[in-house]
């Protein structure tokens, strides 16, 4: 489980994120949910260290991750996975050497026992046989994939995603939302997934919280979603009046 | 203001280093990535440095010569004259200047590149020092390598000398070899080693700097790059008047 307290967020006079407090549970996906500018990235990017918060906790299980030195900080990060919103593969490595970099970095396996764990891993996301492939001769739906590979290639315990969906069409969407909910059951991980897309809330939200201009506006679960009369919520799941349509039909109104 | 952002940026490259100078995390890792470098910028600069050494010779023996038009200076000292000025001065400046525009430039891009991409961030999450495998293979790997190719540009300078002197009638082909062996001074060449150390050193941390604190798009690459190279061309040429006055005094 990962817990943040109090975090506050500046950027020289501007408050991105004022006193977040909450708990991202394991064997769920987590996920922060928002408009643009709402403060989401910034608070993934706090989650894992990549910027520091002006003030507040983020906690690790027992680990208080700003207390850490560089050494402890890096050995915490060996048990996270991170799928970026660009995929941030290598461009000059191959899928293969993409997902093995983690391996080849920080284990002693031999070349035969990383290739099956890469092979294991790519058959994971439904991915075999694209081994030797460059990052940009496959599609953005599959480059996705291949992040969610090497993010799984070291098991971590912690799994992050910034906007999994963004750029792929709906029906994309659908196989990464499926595959990262799987993963979470499948090794009982904490997953924390950052974005806007109104499908996953529905389809993944099992622990929800609503950033809005840099406080949390709602939290829940996706069964929560359709009847809370937060105006906040509504307004951000529900923003097209077909949307407003479509829950009304729900709802039987 | 100036000063405080010189001292802000001074700052910054000297945690920067400390933060790169650490044990790795795999050895093997940082092995294949330095030789990888040495490649990269010892042979991918071979045909450069040896194009312009050689015209870096031709035209100072071109140019003494005509110095020593009517006067008592004996011809020979064409070539001793090419010798010393490519040993002390010319090889390890000239090849350090344009190296900066050629390695430097890349250097800053390369890593530019990857922060702008979240290359850079993906590594750190995983775990990795990211200062340390993006920015020591490069100065190591331009440490090693570049005093070769300063090397090779001095020798490739005197018979781009003895090219521009000999089979064009200004001297002859005895004159330029009795140039060369005169008044020797091993210590010149102990000096062009400690330039081209000085000098490699400065020309990749500088390009490493500006490409691993690029923030925004396109534009800041563009600047981090020209940034590079015009940094470390200043700060080369600072250390060439500082290194001539120290090892000289």
């Amino acid at each position: 489980m990962i817990r943040t307290k109090d975090i506050f967020k500046s950027f020289d006079e501007k408050e991105v994120l004022k006193g977040i407090t909450t708990e991202f549970y394991q064997g769920k996906t987590n996920l922060i949910i928002g408009r643009s500018g709402a403060g989401k990235t910034v608070l993934l990017k706090l989650l894992v260290g990549l910027l520091q918060p002006t003030s507040g906790e983020v906690w690790y299980g027992d680990t208080n991750f700003f207390n850490l030195n560089k050494k402890e900080v890096r050995a915490i990060r060996m048990q996270v996975g991170m799928l970026f919103q660009a995929s941030a593969l290598f461009d000059s490595m191959t899928v293969e050497e993409n997902i093995r970099f983690p391996l080849d970095m920080f284990t002693n396996m031999t070349y035969k026992e990383k290739r099956k764990q890469v092979d294991s891993c790519l058959e994971r996301v439904s991915l075999s046989g694209v081994n030797d492939s460059f990052p940009s001769e496959i599609s953005g739906g599959m480059q996705k994939r291949v992040g969610i590979a090497r993010a799984i290639v070291l098991n971590p315990r912690y799994l992050f995603c910034d906007e999994p969906n963004s750029g792929l069409d709906p029906k994309t969407s659908i196989v990464i939302d499926e595959l990262i909910l799987d993963i979470t059951k499948e090794k009982n991980i904490t997953t924390v997934i950052n974005t806007h897309d109104m499908n996953s809330v529905m389809e993944i939200g099992e622990n929800i919280i609503l950033l809005y201009q840099g406080e949390i506006a709602w939290r829940g679960h996706r069964g929560e979603v359709l009847e809370s009369d937060n105006e906040t919520l509504q307004d951000f799941i529900f923003a097209s009046p077909f949307l407003q349509r479509l829950r009304e039909s729900a709802l039987g109104k | 203001m100036f000063l405080k952002n010189i001292l802000y940026h001074f700052g910054r490259y000297v945690m920067m280093l400390g933060t790169a100078i650490s044990r790795p995390e795999k050895v093997s890792m940082y092995y294949r990535e330095t030789m990888r470098q040495m490649n990269d910028i010892g042979i991918g600069s071979l045909f450069i440095v040896g194009l312009i050494a050689i015209f870096i010779g031709a035209v100072t023996a071109v140019q003494f010569s005509y110095q020593l038009d009517g006067t008592l200076v004996p011809v020979y000292y064409i070539g001793y004259v090419v010798r010393d000025m490519t040993i002390i001065e010319l090889a390890p400046t000239f090849t350090c200047l344009v190296l900066a525009g050629k390695v430097g430039s890349n250097i800053a891009s390369e890593i530019g590149g990857m922060r702008q991409k979240e290359h850079i961030d993906a590594m750190e999450i995983m775990g990795v020092n990211t200062a340390a495998y993006l920015i020591m293979p490069k100065v190591i790997a331009a440490l090693v390598v570049i005093p070769m190719l300063v090397a090779v540009g001095a020798f490739i300078s005197i018979i781009g000398g003895y090219l521009a002197s000999v089979p064009t009638g200004v001297m002859a082909d005895a004159d330029y070899i009795k140039g060369l062996r005169s008044f020797f001074d091993p210590f010149n060449v102990t000096m062009m080693f400690i330039k081209a150390v000085v000098f490699s050193f400065i020309l990749t941390t500088v390009s490493c700097y500006q490409g691993y604190h690029v923030r925004g798009g396109s534009i800041e690459l563009g600047q981090a790059s020209t940034n590079a190279v015009v940094f470390s061309d200043i700060l080369i040429l600072v250390a060439d008047y500082l290194l001539a006055v120290i090892l000289t005094s």
